[in-house]
């Protein structure tokens, strides 16, 4: 039987529908789907998609387990190095990870796999019966800062040595980015929450609304018994341009934004956290969040929603999935374009109108593209006398994040880079004995998966120094 | 979920509650404050730090019923739990080296002025207050005040009691007479922020503000609450959850951080009313 040269397209839901709802977009394959893609996996013998993944899940073996339509035993696989399997399976940039390694991809289009991963994570969730079981205690206490991506993976990870694991969060939903940064429609809650209920079924004790730099220390930590602490804290404080007009009403960091929609469900009906609507918007950015920024706005009722990117299609760091999600659904890319000041409303009459101090546009500058920067990219350039103003009601700034200072100016001797981000030697080791940290808090903003790798090398790191003594 | 172990209604609009958080308790400092949500899908709202016993575990909060949210938290009674209760965040009232200070509140900002008071007195530093309120109706916390105020000024914009006028009066006789102090803490709206800031600057006498009225929701994450900040003629950036909730009040724009404060204004009044008609509905 001749392959299949391409991969299966991913059922979704149109755009034209999508745009109104914050349903999730990709509604995943069926099981027919999902046996006629896993048998476009040639099972190579040199396996290069597992090294693409910055967690190394078998892959080849999973998909053999989905060919013998033992879904179960997918993921059973799946989950001997992958905590989050269903996350994953949906925000993970396989395009450039183990998808861009794989053999097929040589000649045709790549194996699935991410959306294999997400199928059996799903199957999984919707006919599991038997629930996880903790493991025998190995009489070691962990804790762990932070519920994103990095801590529930070196949290369940150390659960399943037999670790008693303690996990803390500031906010009073464990996910971290995963449920305050990522979108409904890309990633349902739901998920999320049934991954953290799979850790706790190891026995993982996570506590919300514990903020530690202020409710506890991390030397508190140690004298409370655990013998390790790893920091996945993220990185939570938004960059701004440092633009006129920034303060204007109707300018929002996109985490802010996020935040709103996601975690306090301003995109539900009648919410009772508020949140802007309407009108025009102007999400400055490229990158994933400022995607997911845009496509929120427009499911919240914009009528007009922009990205403001200072280079071209081709630099644009988000994931081409989400960039394509977002044409379809009519979001209007201005690329070469980049901001200078944002314009507020003014009435010099009456200084009480209440219309004083919301934004009325935002002046951009073209631009073009020069050499390459340090990093590759070309930089871009501002092309002289080429000003226009865009007209908007909202500004979200998506242009990247910086790790928290709460727990470095609350830990004596860890040590930061001029970013803000941990610094760790390569197994995740701060400058402070015993404590260890990954993710966006060591890297600033970055992918999930990556931050889960690190809380897999932390969590190996942290079972070695104590269970050597 | 965290237990309300006392509730107390200081006038018709502003109630003090405790609340049962150890962690907290064992933490919080004057000037500091947590943010608790009343209920699941409630909104995250930030309250000041009104007192704690660590010995009880308990941490006392006093709010005023300005939205639903705060409606709703006034519904529950004693013996009733919360959802969420973080803290305590923020950084905590400046006090090293203030030996002589006057604490400046105004409404219900004096809740979260009481206790600054409180902390200079039991640290043996000299206090004077002045609190201010719209009408006699609305004075809270005025035996509090005497108990840790060397001298207590009480102003009524109404003169329904105590002295007529607002507190920029009492402050500026004291300042012209040669009155000096290390430090004057004001707590309040905005705009009697901005005028303590105003009266204060011809002597030359450090201000504090305490902006924790322009907080909307958490951990500095959101960048919701910032401000701007003047510093040697450069226009700052700052999170009032992180960077503060206490600034130099000769740095603080206030004119942008009132504006920015009516942002939801009318989205509020709203969801009061639909509340309130709620309440009706099941009455």
């Amino acid at each position: 039987m001749a392959l299949n040269p391409k991969k299966h397209e991913m059922p979704t839901q149109a755009p034209e529908v999508r745009a109104h709802n914050f349903n999730e977009v990709a509604l995943g394959y069926t099981e027919e789907i999902a046996l006629e893609e896993a048998k476009r996996c040639l099972n190579c013998k040199n396996r290069p998609c597992v090294a693409g993944c910055p967690v190394n899940v078998n892959i080849p073996d999973f998909i053999m387990k989905i060919k013998e339509q033992d879904f179960e035993g997918a993921y059973r696989i799946i989950n001997e190095t992958s905590s989050l399997p269903a996350v994953c399976g949906r925000v993970c940039p396989q395009e450039t990870q183990c998808e861009s390694k794989c053999t097929m991809g040589v000649k045709f289009e790549p194996v699935g796999i991410g959306r294999l991963e997400r199928f059996v994570a799903d199957w999984h969730n919707a006919n599991a019966t038997e629930a996880p079981k903790a493991p025998e205690s190995n009489g070691h206490k962990v804790a762990i800062v932070g519920s994103g991506p990095s801590g529930l993976t070196c949290a369940g990870d150390l659960a399943k040595k037999g670790y008693a694991v303690s996990v803390f969060e500031a906010l009073h939903t464990a996910g971290g980015v995963l449920v305050y940064g990522i979108p409904e429609f890309r990633l349902p809650k739901s998920i999320v929450a049934k991954e953290v209920e799979t850790l706790k079924a190891l026995g993982v004790d996570v506590q919300t609304n514990v903020v530690i730099g202020k409710t506890l220390t991390v030397d508190e930590l140690f004298d409370m018994g655990y013998e390790a602490v790893f920091i996945g804290s993220g990185a939570g404080l938004p960059n701004f341009m440092n633009i006129p007009g920034e303060s204007l009403k109707g300018v929002y960091s996109a985490n802010e934004f996020l935040t709103r929609s996601n975690l306090m469900k301003a995109y539900r009906e009648n919410p009772v956290t508020p949140i802007m609507k309407g009108g025009k918007v102007a999400v400055v950015g490229g990158g994933n969040v400022a995607m997911d920024a845009a496509r929120t706005a427009l499911r919240l009722g914009a009528e007009h929603v922009y990205i403001v990117y200072r280079r071209s299609m081709d630099e644009l760091p988000a994931r081409k999935e989400e960039v394509e999600h977002a044409m379809e659904e009519g979001i209007d890319f201005r690329l070469l374009n980049n901001p200078v000041e944002i314009l507020g409303y003014n009435n010099p009459e009456n200084p009480r109108d209440p219309k004083n101090g919301f934004v009325t546009g935002m002046r951009c500058i073209r631009m073009e593209l020069g050499e390459p920067d340090a990093k590759g990219r070309r930089r871009p350039i501002p092309i002289p006398d080429s000003e226009f103003t865009l007209d908007v009601d909202t500004v979200i700034m998506a242009i990247g994040t910086s790790p928290n200072p709460l727990i470095k100016n609350t830990t004596e001797g860890l040590e930061v880079n001029n970013h803000g981000g941990i610094i760790v030697n390569e197994d995740g080791l701060t400058s402070r004995e015993r404590v260890y940290a990954g993710g966006d808090a060591v890297t600033g903003a970055a992918t999930v998966i990556s931050a889960m790798g690190a809380g897999k090398v932390a969590a190996k790191a942290i079972d070695e120094a104590l269970s050597t003594n | 979920m965290y237990k309300i172990i006392g509730k107390k209604n200081l006038n018709p609009t502003v109630t003090q509650m405790e609340i049962e958080a150890p962690l907290v308790a064992n933490k919080a400092l004057p000037g500091q404050f947590i943010i608790l949500r009343v209920n699941e899908d409630g909104e995250r709202i930030p309250l000041t730090v009104a007192g704690v016993d660590k010995a009880r575990g308990t941490v006392k909060i006093i709010f005023q019923i300005v939205g639903a949210t705060t409606e709703l938290l006034n519904a529950k009674q004693e013996g009733e739990y919360i959802q969420d209760f973080v803290g305590p965040l923020g950084v905590p009232t400046h006090m090293a080296g203030i030996k002589k200070v006057c604490i400046v509140g105004g409404g219900v900002g004096c809740a979260i002025a009481m206790p600054v008071a409180q902390a200079f007195h039991e640290k043996g530093a000299e206090v004077t207050s002045i609190i201010g309120f719209r009408s006699k109706d609305l004075l809270i916390l005025e035996d509090e005040f005497r108990a840790c105020s060397d001298r207590l000024i009480v102003m009524t914009d109404d003169g329904s009691y105590a002295r007529h006028g607002n507190v920029t009066v009492p402050l500026k006789e004291m300042l012209e007479a040669g009155e000096t102090f290390d430090m004057i803490i004001t707590i309040g709206p905005l705009i009697m922020m901005k005028f303590v800031t105003l009266t204060a600057k011809p002597f030359n006498v450090p201000v504090t503000v305490s902006m924790n009225p322009i907080m909307i929701d958490g951990t500095g994450m959101c960048g919701g609450r910032r401000l701007t900040l003047i510093e040697d003629g450069k226009r700052v950036t700052k999170f009032a959850c992180v960077d503060g909730p206490d600034f130099n009040g000769y740095e603080v724009d206030f004119d942008e951080a009132m504006s920015r404060g009516r942002m939801y204004f009318d989205f509020e009044r709203h969801a009061h009313e639909e509340t309130c008609n709620l309440l009706k509905g099941a009455n």
